[in-house]
């Protein structure tokens, strides 16, 4: 059970919720046709729209509006079929329009779940307030001159969902797994790509502390902490600040902080009392967003299986153990990875054991998921298919495996150039047997008067000496027999 | 040769087709009448090279057979309409130097279908005024004269607007009209300028005062003219998320005679207090006018009238509020310099934004914050539905609704603005339906005690401008108004 916090006086409770921004996959940007390709060169995507230029309207890009849907969708919410665009009101240079549009009172989203996967195998349901579509704002560059800065407006008018939780999450780690989770729905659906290192998914967090059960505290937001490390270090780094400081007798300010990357601490941004006024209001230039039911059961019935289903389906279909199923669905890849090595035919624990085990272990090393596998489902089967077939044993086939990934070469073909063949030829064995047993006559009496576990040495050096390639079930049989004399 | 800057449109249309005159020689004509009544202040800018080059294309059109609706008629263009590649101020000083890189939808229209541009004409800054005294670029005084011999007003926003067409320095003019900024003025200067339903005329690449109100249309010296020039300007624009996607008809067609039948609305709540006696008078003979023609007149209930004004002055301040932002000094027109971002925000538009405009943005700002929205902006936003369900509920009962324009003929320079209040109360009776989003037209009915013209206002259903038209055409035919700017009469 949960994440709590000694304090000197007692327990303390986190109570965290996170709002995440995903930029959507689209072409094209929330109320304009400039394009969104990310890394261009600066002010190279923007069209007057976007600039703020006199006279420019907004028209929603239909794109945008499905993918929210979709996500929506998938996260088990509420589709509203009307839903409102306003204007949130603030001066910034990045903001050419001197407002951003946003959705205030009525999001096109409402209520939703996400089951979170908890490192113990356990899940948890958080909630999701809302998820609604706003504008990025464009970028300011400190760094590209002593005393001024530069405004790119690329960014300006893309498209991002706001994706808000309750205040469900209780520890760094459930706050990882959520947005793991999320990452992974999103990804499944391609509204977002979730590359929090380009920026394309960033996350506030919410977060008080209480003593267990108790009514929430205060709470504090920190902006833009963008990397699953860094929340964590975040909720770790500020609820020790806020339990130091209501230990001490003081209060928490409602407040705006900010991640300081460098030093690993939150630092005071803007008080409640400096918070701004962003006097929103309904968007004149744009009608209420009006999506048709039959639309939205279109795009329902279009969706691909999420994970959660998944997972289920894996662990039903192929009897794989949660952890399993869980790691297969993380990414869609792995899963039809998975599927594609199974093939209907194969034995599903053991592809699993080997799908998860070596290759993603492997690829795990370098940063890599199966997208970048040098070694194909069809290959990896393969491999499982010698085995199976009794061609390799399981320990050849890890040596066999290690020369696919770095040959890519199939491991059929590896077997024959390498002479790994299992040995089967029980005259062969039963030699070999002979003088393993010859070599160690002091153990085979030992054995004999009763010490049992010296088998597993004598099929070990029966093995070695074989060069791995004996078949283990008949060294186990003619060994024992020939132990008894 | 007839003094061309004296035809109509639908004369000069007719007199380029049978070839009377050529289009240059009718844009020339209109050229020098620009120039010689500068001392009016109606145009911020004058483009007569552009207009040539445009006459002289329409003149080739022309001779081939071809050619648009508006082939080689030259127009003046309220200084609120984006126009590529020529200054675009909004009368402010905040869009100094401001070239667009784009067209507006409504221009482009007029341009596809043959017409001249003779220029950019004046207003009052960013369309906020009622008497074209707000413009960075100096008031525009009226053609008309009152017996005192003081400069009067052209009324607003449009003041360059009616100016220039009831000078004869063009044929016609675009407005804008967000409170009755093309009816008012068009009643103060003895002309005809036609509101067309909101969503009628795109307002992609127009500078916006208030998004929710803003809406082109044609001002012109006859009913007919503004006909012929709203089915050019009008028409689904996709890029206009409020336009609205249904045909464009042959308004000029409308223009039967015949409103036999037909029932026009007389609301009892726009007999003010205090009305002038005149005002009272004019309106009065329009009804006999309509009933003459065969009309019934039914009098009919707008129950929230009174509550329309101050609707507006919320409602119209919060939009601009924010569609003014975007002026920062940051990508064009004017920036001061200021040790700061928000020091050159500061500088840049307390310099650039004039009284008014500021006065605006401070009440808008105000109307929006938090702790006053449910108070002001919510509670307006709900009246104006209770006002656009009066019209909606009339119009059932009714075909038409007549009204008058203003409160009064044109005042002096001067006068009423010592006080925005007073100003605004200009606006009484085009307000209500700006804010239910209907078509209104203003037709000149004759002059008041000050021998100033007096418009009548026909208020339709939203899209029925031809029925209005049609009344409008009657009306205009019973009243007979030919009385000429003093201007024109060379009494001035």
């Amino acid at each position: 059970m949960g994440y709590i916090i000694k304090g000197e006086t007692g327990d303390w409770e986190l109570v965290i919720g996170l709002e995440v921004h995903a930029q959507v996959i689209s072409k094209a940007k929330l109320f304009s046709g400039a394009a969104t390709e990310f890394g261009a060169e600066p002010n190279t995507q923007v069209s007057f729209i976007d600039a703020g230029f006199p006279g420019m309207l907004p028209v929603i890009n239909s794109v945008a509006v499905e993918q929210a849907v979709k996500t929506g969708l998938g996260l088990n919410a509420q589709i509203n079929l009307t839903s409102v665009f306003d204007r949130k009101n603030y001066f910034y240079a990045d903001l050419p329009q001197g407002y951003q549009i946003s959705q205030y009172q009525q999001p096109i989203v409402g209520a939703g779940t996400i089951e979170i996967d908890l490192p113990d195998g356990s899940t948890k349901s958080i909630g999701i307030t809302r998820l609604h579509l706003e504008q990025d704002a464009g970028k300011s560059l400190h760094d590209q001159h002593p005393s001024l800065s530069y405004i790119d407006l690329n960014r300006a008018g893309v498209a991002l969902m706001e994706i808000v939780s309750e205040p469900d999450i209780r520890s760094p780690e459930e706050a990882a797994a959520y947005i793991r989770k999320l990452r992974t729905i999103l990804r499944y659906i391609g509204s977002c790509d979730g590359n929090m290192d380009e920026g394309s998914m960033r996350c506030d967090v919410n977060l008080s502390v209480r003593r267990p059960g108790a009514p929430y505290g205060t709470r504090c937001e920190i902006k833009n902490v963008n990397s699953i490390r860094f929340v964590m270090q975040a909720i770790e780094y500020e609820a020790q600040r806020q339990v130091e400081i209501l230990e001490a007798g003081g209060t928490i300010d409602q407040e705006t902080r900010l991640w300081d990357t460098g030093k690993g601490i939150t630092r005071s941004m803007r008080s409640k009392e400096e918070a701004h006024d962003y006097r929103y209001f309904p968007d004149p230039d744009l009608l209420p967003l009006v999506l048709d039911a039959a639309w939205v059961e279109g795009l329902k019935a279009g969706l691909p299986e999420l994970p959660d289903a998944k997972k289920r389906r894996f662990m039903e279909q192929y009897k794989l153990p949660a952890y399993d199923a869980g790691v297969l669905v993380a990414e869609k890849a792995r899963g039809d990875f998975y599927e594609a090595v199974v093939a209907g035919r194969r034995d599903p624990k053991l592809s699993a054991n080997w799908m998860i085990t070596e290759l993603l272990g492997a690829l795990n090393k370098t940063g890599k998921d199966v997208e970048d596998s040098p070694i194909s489902a069809d290959a990896l089967g393969g491999l499982l298919d010698l085995m199976a077939d009794n061609t390799i044993n399981g320990r050849i086939a890890k040596d066999v495996f290690a020369e696919m990934l770095a040959t890519g070469k199939p491991a059929a073909q590896i077997v024959d150039e390498k002479g790994l063949r299992q040995v089967t030829d029980t005259g062969a064995i039963e030699r070999t047997i002979d003088e393993v047993m010859a070599a160690n006559a002091d153990k085979v009496a030992e054995y004999r008067s009763g010490k049992d576990k010296l088998f597993g040495f004598f099929v070990g050096q029966v093995i070695k000496a074989s060069g791995g390639k004996a078949n283990p079930a008949a060294v186990n049989e003619l060994l024992r027999a020939k132990l008894q004399g | 040769m007839t003094n061309l800057t004296h035809l109509t449109l639908a004369a000069a249309r007719d007199g380029l087709r049978a070839k009377a005159f050529t289009a240059v020689e009718l844009t020339e004509a209109h050229i020098r009448a620009v120039e010689a009544n500068r001392a009016l202040n109606a145009f911020i800018t004058e483009t007569p090279d552009r207009a040539l080059d445009m006459a002289r294309q329409s003149d080739a059109r022309l001779a081939k057979g071809e050619g648009g609706p508006m082939e080689g008629l030259p127009l003046a263009i309220k200084d609120l309409f984006c126009t590529k590649g020529v200054l675009t101020t909004a009368a402010s000083h905040i869009l100094d130097g401001f070239h667009p890189q784009y067209e507006s939808s409504v221009t482009a229209n007029l341009w596809r279908d043959g017409a001249v541009m003779l220029g950019k004409v004046n207003l009052d800054e960013f369309a906020m005024g009622s008497a074209n005294i707000t413009s960075y670029y100096g008031p525009v005084k009226s053609p008309w004269r009152r017996a005192d011999g003081k400069d009067l007003v052209p009324g607003g926003s449009s003041g360059g607007s009616a100016a220039a067409v009831a000078a004869r320095m063009a044929l016609a003019a675009t407005g804008t009209d967000t409170g009755g900024s093309i009816r008012q003025p068009a009643s103060f200067v003895g002309i005809v300028g036609l509101k067309p339903t909101y969503g009628r005329c795109s307002r992609w690449g127009t500078v916006a005062f208030a998004s929710s109100l803003d809406q082109a249309g044609p001002m012109t010296r006859t009913v007919r003219d503004a006909a012929i020039m709203l089915r050019s300007m009008a028409g689904f624009d996709p890029k206009d998320s409020t336009s609205v996607d249904t045909p464009v008809p042959d308004y000029e067609a409308a223009l039967t005679g015949d409103i036999r039948g037909l029932k026009v609305g007389i609301p009892r709540e726009y007999r003010v207090d205090g009305m002038p006696a005149e005002i009272e008078r004019v309106w009065q003979q329009g009804i006999d006018w309509l009933r003459q023609a065969g009309a019934e007149i039914v009098d009919i209930s707008l129950p929230h009238t009174k509550y329309a004004l101050p609707t507006y002055y919320i409602v119209a301040p919060a939009e601009c509020s924010s569609n003014l932002a975007r002026y920062d000094g940051v990508r064009f027109g004017l920036r001061v310099e200021g040790k700061s971002l928000n020091e050159m925000y500061e500088n840049t538009r307390a310099e650039g934004f004039g009284a008014e405009v500021r006065r605006r943005i401070l009440i808008g700002t105000y109307v929006l914050s938090a702790g006053y929205y449910d108070a002001y902006y919510k509670k307006a936003q709900q009246i104006r539905s209770l006002i656009a369900r009066d019209f909606a509920e009339a119009h059932k009962q009714v075909d038409i609704i007549l009204t008058p324009t203003a409160p009064s003929t044109a005042f002096a320079v001067g006068e009423n603005d010592d006080d925005p209040v007073k100003m605004y109360l200009n606006d009484v009776f085009t307000v209500p339906a700006s804010l239910a989003g209907l078509p209104g037209i203003s037709v000149p009915a004759g002059l008041g005690e000050d021998g100033l013209p007096l418009g009548l206002q026909l208020i339709g259903r939203p899209f029925d401008e031809e029925t209005m038209i049609r009344v409008a055409g009657v009306m205009e035919a019973a009243a007979g108004f030919t009385a000429l700017p003093h201007l024109l009469r060379g009494e001035v």
